[in-house]
């Protein structure tokens, strides 16, 4: 009885978001203020029902609710009761409702924040907001319903998938939902400045707070993901370049440029137009990634299961969303930006490099991931694009990049010079050959010119970024929040180059075959045998293996790969056992019994600082936060002042420097 | 040519030469990297290519798995139900592997007709079928090319 509610507040909401869809923007356009006001309430609203709706089935899980078809299918009675909860999210039709849901809450944050937007540009925001929430809600109303119930009440549940039994699957996927949807919020707003054909710095200002803490969830989702991938698929693998990954990377890519265009269109007024269209793209990327993950064209570990009509939907939705927003944005972007010839040696054009760099990613990242695809579709042969590619594409692109991440901090606007530059940069030029020198004679006898290549980089991005954090603080006295985010995050990076760099040039992976009592070596490490045995958990049953680990002679620890079955499911899983340090992993999972004398094959790796990839991806995210959190104080301290001269802004800001 | 328009010519030269070897780097990378995808009677009738990386799908045929017991080798026939190869890996196969599932392997043949895989592929899922061995399995005979 309780779940059919659930559903009636997901009409309730529905219905409201067609009233907010309208309202504000019919009020902004008739100046009626009466109108306008009732936004905040209307989201507010729409994001209590819509909450009270989840609630709804996350108790439905809870308690074992298994009328509803969505709990029979992806829990079950042994079900830790972590894992019933984060089954709400495990499949599609909960996940879709989770992601209205933080859909709902932007909405409602961005109505409860104004900040520096006019009253226009804030009610068409939300305006566009409510029609993207009411998309959402139609689209789990008519083609995926959580709350639908079986016709007979099945005794048990089938239990959620084994893999998704995991705390980082607990976490991934609202992380993932919080980047992908907080994207729609500088989409409404570019729709929003188009509509009003006005660009105000103060308003690239806001987006970009925005912008950066969706970046920083999108970041975070990412990571989780890929650590989880990592220690759950039994491969050993950080990322494998799987369409539904690429789906994930592409928001990522595009906001990242967003974050940085901003930047110039804040600051300098320019590249106003591409920084609208950015916007609109980042937010159609996440849409790609919702048709790819959930239409069920993919071939995937992760994509959700099969039915057309949610594709169908998805990609009319897309087209409507986007389609308009790129018309609105032919008509209007011609009217609203002033060309201003910009100096070739200069931060903005360093900037518009960055931005080129990473839109060439994007779209061959989209290339190789949509190409077989469509050609699938048109049934001219089944085809895939493997890893080879996209590395092939993003390594040589990451170069430049990173050359201009290191000294970028340091670029003038308006009009710098390379001449200056050099002169003020030589240090970093020699850090970096010091730095360079020392990882060689550390490498050495397997020295690799990438090696050293990704070793240049990390050291010129990362001390770039810190001589200029500690510059600044020396001058001013005090470390500023949104630099020390900035630098954090550019810091992140370099230490993720390191970490893929050196994993992937000195890892060692292995199958090998063990009988009990045998060893074998791993570097300076040893692995040892000793037998395998059956056991239980909660909702499973297990096979552990019993591995020594040893460096030279002494001890360090046992290692206790399982592979599992669980209850309700024929497969088995691998559950990895990992010794993780900072400077090193060592990887081992247990493959399948060989021959009469109980002899296992095993996959080991060893996996020189691996751990850099995501502590710098974590180191991102942090900075990103840190950034947006600074720049509200400082907002908050300095908005009165700024505010009467608006229309200084600019200026102002480059005084600061 | 004052210096300005001549720094300006150079960066659209400097432009569009990255753009245009940008672009050509992408058309080859993905030349090499795209992978055709054969069922194992096309593979059978010698349609796949011999000399580069391929995808073959099918069926994991009943009794066919044997295990070296000294070594990683693996020997196993997949098919559409149409026509059967021989398929070789050395490693450790998937959770999801076992006789009777669809899965996708990629590889080289060999000379003497053996389908040599570097990776083998079952979906993590049980009640899952690669939708191309799906494809291969449900389609008319006479649409077999």
């Amino acid at each position: 009885m309780i779940s059919e509610l659930g559903l009636v507040f997901l009409l309730i909401a529905a219905a409201l978001s067609v009233l907010l869809t309208l309202l504000p923007f019919y009020g902004s356009w008739r100046k009626q203020p009466g109108l306008v006001a009732m936004a905040p309430v209307l989201a507010l609203s729409i994001f209590v029902f819509t909450g009270i709706s989840l609630a709804i089935l996350v108790w439905a899980f809870l308690a074992d609710d298994f009328a509803l078809k969505y709990v029979a299918s992806h829990s079950s009675l042994f079900q830790p009761w972590y894992f019933k909860f984060s089954a709400v999210w495990g499949a599609h039709e909960g996940s879709l409702l989770l992601w209205a849901w933080m859909l709902t809450g932007w909405t409602a944050a961005v109505a409860l924040k104004r900040g520096a937007l006019t009253s226009d540009e804030h009610s068409l925001t939300l305006s566009g907001l409510g029609f993207i929430v009411l998309g959402f809600l139609l689209f789990i109303l008519f083609t995926s319903n959580p709350f639908e119930r079986l016709p007979t009440v099945p005794v048990d549940g089938l239990g959620l998938n084994p893999l998704l039994q995991d705390i980082a699957l607990i976490l991934h996927p609202p992380l993932l939902y919080m980047g992908y949807v907080g994207l729609a919020v500088s989409f409404s707003l570019a729709v929003a400045q188009l509509w009003l054909g006005e660009a105000r710095p103060q308003t690239f200002a806001w987006a970009r707070q925005w912008t950066l803490v969706s970046w920083a969830f999108l970041t975070l989702g990412i990571l989780l993901g890929s650590w989880w991938a990592y220690y759950e698929l039994g491969w050993g693998g950080w990322w494998f370049w799987d369409p539904v990954e690429n789906a994930s990377l592409l928001p990522w890519l595009v906001a990242t440029a967003l974050i940085h265009s901003l930047l110039v269109s804040e600051k300098r007024g320019q590249l106003i137009g591409w920084t609208l269209l950015l916007a609109i793209l980042a937010f159609a990327m996440s849409l790609v990634g919702a048709f790819l993950v959930r239409s069920g064209v993919l071939t995937s570990v992760h994509a959700f299961a099969t039915d057309p009509t949610r594709g169908t939907y998805i990609l009319i939705y897309l087209v409507v969303v986007i389609g308009s927003a790129l018309a609105l944005f032919s008509a209007r972007a011609p009217k609203m930006v002033k060309i201003k010839p910009m100096q070739i040696q200069s931060k903005e054009t360093a900037l518009l490099f960055n931005n080129v760099l990473l839109m060439v990613m994007t779209a061959s990242v989209l290339l190789g991931t949509l190409y077989p695809l469509l050609l699938d579709a048109l049934g001219m042969g089944k085809l895939s694009v493997g890893p080879p590619y996209f590395n092939a594409i993003t390594i040589p692109l990451t170069i430049p990049l990173a050359i201009l991440m290191g000294v970028g901090f340091y670029i003038r606007w308006k009009q710098d010079s390379v001449g200056r530059l050099a002169k003020e940069l030589w240090w970093l030029g020699l850090f970096t050959a010091i730095a360079v020198l020392l990882a060689a004679l550390w490498l050495m006898p397997d020295l690799q010119g990438m090696a050293l290549l990704g070793i240049a980089l990390t050291a010129w991005i990362g001390f770039g970024a810190l001589a200029w954090l500690l510059n600044h603080a020396r001058k001013t006295g005090r470390i500023a929040k949104p630099m020390l985010g900035a630098a954090l995050a550019h810091i992140g990076f370099a230490v993720m180059i390191a970490g893929i760099t050196l994993s992937s040039l000195y890892g060692i992976e292995r199958d090998i075959r063990l009988a009990p009592g045998e060893s074998v070596p791993l570097k300076e490490y040893r692995l040892h045998f000793q037998s395998v045995a059956q056991g239980a958990g909660p909702n499973y049953l297990t096979t552990e293996g019993t591995l020594r680990l040893y460096r030279g002679e002494e001890f360090i620890q046992f290692l206790h790969p399982e592979k599992r079955i669980y209850i309700g499911h024929e497969m088995p899983m691998s559950e990895v056992a990992l010794d993780g340090r900072l400077s090193r992993d060592i990887y081992v999972a247990l493959g399948e019994p060989i021959g009469d004398e109980g002899a296992w094959s095993f996959r080991i790796q060893y996996k020189p600082f691996i751990r850099g990839i995501w502590l710098g991806a974590l180191l991102m995210a942090i900075g990103g936060l840190i950034a947006v959190w600074g720049r509200r104080n400082s907002t908050r301290a300095t908005m009165a002042t700024s505010a009467t001269n608006a229309a200084n802004a600019p200026k102002e800001q480059e005084a600061l420097k | 040519m004052s210096p300005v328009k001549r720094q300006r010519l150079m960066l659209v030269g400097f432009l569009v030469l990255g753009v245009s070897a940008a672009a050509a780097l992408i058309f080859q990378a993905f030349q090499q990297n795209m992978m055709f995808f054969f069922s194992t009677s096309e593979v059978a009738e010698g349609l796949a290519p011999i000399d580069r990386d391929f995808r073959v799908g099918g069926v994991v045929v009943e009794n066919s798995v044997s295990r070296a017991s000294d070594s990683l080798k693996v020997v196993f026939d997949i098919t559409d139900l149409k026509t059967p190869i021989q398929v070789e890996y050395t490693g450790i196969l998937p959770d999801l592997f076992r006789e009777g599932q669809g899965i996708v392997a990629k590889g080289q043949l060999n000379a003497q007709g053996v389908f040599v895989a570097s990776e083998v592929l079952a979906k993590h899922d049980e009640n899952y079928m690669p939708p191309e061995v799906a494809a291969t399995l449900h389609k008319p005979p006479a649409a077999a090319y």
